[in-house]
């Protein structure tokens, strides 16, 4: 097999029919670059999707559920009777939702290897007050350099800064929908009833919007000591802990290994999310079935390509094969052509599927007030890129191989003579 | 005189479209720097019998033999080998590359070949172009020739690697008188200048009676030799 000689008829077939290759190299471009395109806006939406679900939320919460118990004092003062002991309609007992030892769990969890760290929380429910109406809400109390740490809150912040919550004393930071309903802006003052019955001014410091609107509407942040202050509170009253992991998908294992062991409620993230989770797991499976379809409706466009291309080649091949040329040397010259195509109109594109991902990222998208969106999100994932010219090279050059390995096989003859 | 070509009890059958015996049993020896004609009506096998003499066509029950060598049952790469090392041929319908330029479609079986350097596989396409009257043509596109100009730089090409059996297949069919005549003059001087074996097909009775030897077939079966 001689493959200079080879080179040279692959070189001389594709500059004398160069509106063919031209069209040969536009099908396998706009295959993968579709393919790039679609796999980069669908993943792009997904992690999008998550971002938001996982900024507002810890991967696991410890707090204290303040259930009716399980263990019943009847049966503590009855115990080992063969009666049955029925209580109708049992209530809780009045125990503070109160975390104990909250500073030193806190520093005892964040020595742990697969924690990232853990942002005590008090919240609280309370009534926004405007004029006679009143609103109900939360407020979280937040140390706030640890929520800026561990869960960005400053990027969520629309008006004014979060820092101001720790320079103004009794200071408040509302979600954007809970301001436009007490028609309140940066620098207002707002009255809150707490759960006893105590009202407070609190200063407007900023409003934040995580893009949900169940939590905008509803939630505010102020310091933790604003909250201890507003509910009558001690220093060490904390009700929650927000514990960041490094890697959020151990999530549940780590809520499981923690309960025994500090002997708390621990919630992971995937238990609080369970919907959430369930539509991931399905826009993935999607996800996966687009773009195989894609990738086997671009693989068909290219093998039909090249196989025309081969298919109009057979009286060329018949010559050849008539003239001394062995099967290999058949193979190897239309290999070539279609490798040659398979390389430039992969690479081309690429770069047309990279350029309609910056088109599609710049493009506004007005997402409404349910999510806080400017612009169509789009993955940049190297990977997408690597797997589309991938694609494109093996398939055309399984679409160069099998047409040409048929044709080299033939006699000669039955091509020449039909 | 050597034999240089020998076909025993050739049988070939068409399955399609339906079973049909084109050739029964054909036998017959061509000698070295013959120039033989064999001639028939349509589809009385005579075609069918020259491309299994070519090689192209391996599905035929017999025996052939060229040079001592038995080519019959032997693998495609080996036949084509063959074929670019040996044998010639010139098909009806001129059937050069319309993507090369003469010189190059000249020089591609050689260059296969791979026996001389490309500079000397270039002069030597030229010559082979001098001696079919072709040789100001040689950097034109195959396309841009006339039918006569083609068939001419198709039988250079046939003899760029000295074949010892060329063969045609009515080289002269489409060609007016004068290109007929040319195409003639070329084989005979191959034939008796250079010893080159020649085996054409044709219907045309004027080339046959002209050549060394005629073959006449009818049925499938050569009726005189």
């Amino acid at each position: 097999m001689n493959w200079k000689l080879a080179i040279n008829i692959a070189l001389t077939h594709l500059f004398t029919k160069r509106k063919q290759t031209l069209v040969a190299m536009m099908g396998v471009m706009f295959g993968i670059s579709m393919f790039i395109t679609m796999i980069s806006f669908m993943t792009g939406v997904n992690q999008w999707m998550e971002d938001v679900a996982m900024d507002g939320t810890p991967h696991v919460r410890i707090f204290n559920p303040m259930q009716v118990k399980e263990e019943r004092i009847i049966d503590a003062v009855y115990a080992g009777s063969n009666n049955w002991q029925v209580v109708a309609h049992q209530k809780p007992g009045n125990d503070l939702p109160k975390i104990r030892n909250a500073a030193l769990l806190a520093k005892e969890l964040e020595a742990l290897p697969e924690v990232q760290g853990v942002a005590p929380q008090l919240a609280t429910q309370a009534f926004f007050n405007n004029g006679p109406i009143k609103i109900s809400g939360s407020i979280s109390g937040i140390d706030v350099r640890k929520q800026q740490a561990l869960f960005n809150l400053q990027s969520k912040v629309e008006d004014g800064s979060l820092d101001d919550l720790l320079t103004a004393s009794n200071s408040i930071l509302l979600g954007r929908g809970l301001a436009r309903k007490l028609n309140a802006v940066v620098g207002n003052r707002v009255s809150i009833t707490t759960p006893e019955g105590a009202t407070i001014l609190l200063k407007v410091v900023g409003t934040f919007s995580y893009g949900i609107s169940t939590f905008d509407d509803t939630k505010a942040f102020a310091t933790i000591s604003t909250v201890q202050k507003i509910l009558q509170k001690d220093p060490s009253y904390v009700t929650d802990l927000h514990i960041k992991l490094k890697d959020y998908r151990q999530s549940k294992a780590f809520a499981q290994k923690l309960q025994p062991r500090f002997s708390v409620y621990a919630e992971d993230w995937e238990a609080a999310n369970a919907s959430l989770l369930a539509g991931d797991v399905i826009r993935n499976m999607m996800t996966g079935i687009i773009s195989f379809t894609l990738l086997l409706v671009a693989g068909f466009g290219i093998y039909n390509i090249m196989n025309m291309n081969i298919m109009n080649k057979m009286k060329d091949i018949a010559i050849l094969k008539a003239t001394g040329f062995e099967g290999g040397d058949i193979v190897g010259i239309f290999l070539l052509q279609s490798v040659i195509i398979g390389i430039i109109g992969g690479l081309l594109g690429l770069l047309l599927g990279y350029g309609c991902c910056c088109l599609l990222r710049v493009t506004p998208f007005p997402a409404g007030e349910f999510w806080r969106m400017n612009t169509l999100p789009v993955n940049f994932d190297g990977r997408f890129y690597a797997a589309g010219m991938l694609f494109g090279f093996v398939t055309t050059l399984l679409a160069g191989y099998f047409p040409s390995k048929r044709a080299a096989k033939i006699d000669p003859v039955k091509i020449i003579r039909g | 005189m050597e034999t240089i070509l020998r076909a025993s009890s050739i049988i070939k059958y068409f399955k399609e479209p339906e079973p049909f015996q084109v050739l029964n049993n054909v036998d017959f020896e061509v000698r070295k720097g013959e120039f033989l004609s064999i001639v028939g009506k349509s589809g009385c096998g005579k075609s069918t019998l020259l491309y299994i003499l070519s090689t192209m066509d391996t599905d035929y029950s017999g025996r052939l033999e060229i040079k001592n060598e038995a080519l019959t049952g032997q693998k495609q790469n080996a036949l084509a080998a063959f074929r670019n090392a040996h044998l010639g041929f010139v098909f009806q319908f001129h059937y050069l590359l319309p993507e090369f330029s003469v010189l190059k479609n000249v020089m591609l079986p050689a260059l296969k070949l791979g026996k001389f350097s490309k500079a000397e596989i270039e002069e030597k396409a030229l010559a082979k172009l001098r001696l079919v009257g072709m040789d100001l043509h040689a950097t034109k596109m195959a396309s841009r020739l006339s039918g006569g100009q083609q068939q001419r730089v198709a039988i250079a090409r046939a003899l760029i690697n000295d074949p010892d059996i060329i063969m045609g297949d009515e080289p002269t069919g489409n060609l007016d008188k004068t290109n007929s005549q040319r195409v003639f003059e070329i084989f005979k001087q191959l034939s008796v200048e250079n010893g080159q074996t020649i085996i054409t097909v044709t219907h045309d009775p004027d080339f046959a009676q002209r050549s060394d030897r005629v073959i006449e077939m009818q049925d499938g079966q050569i009726i005189r030799a």
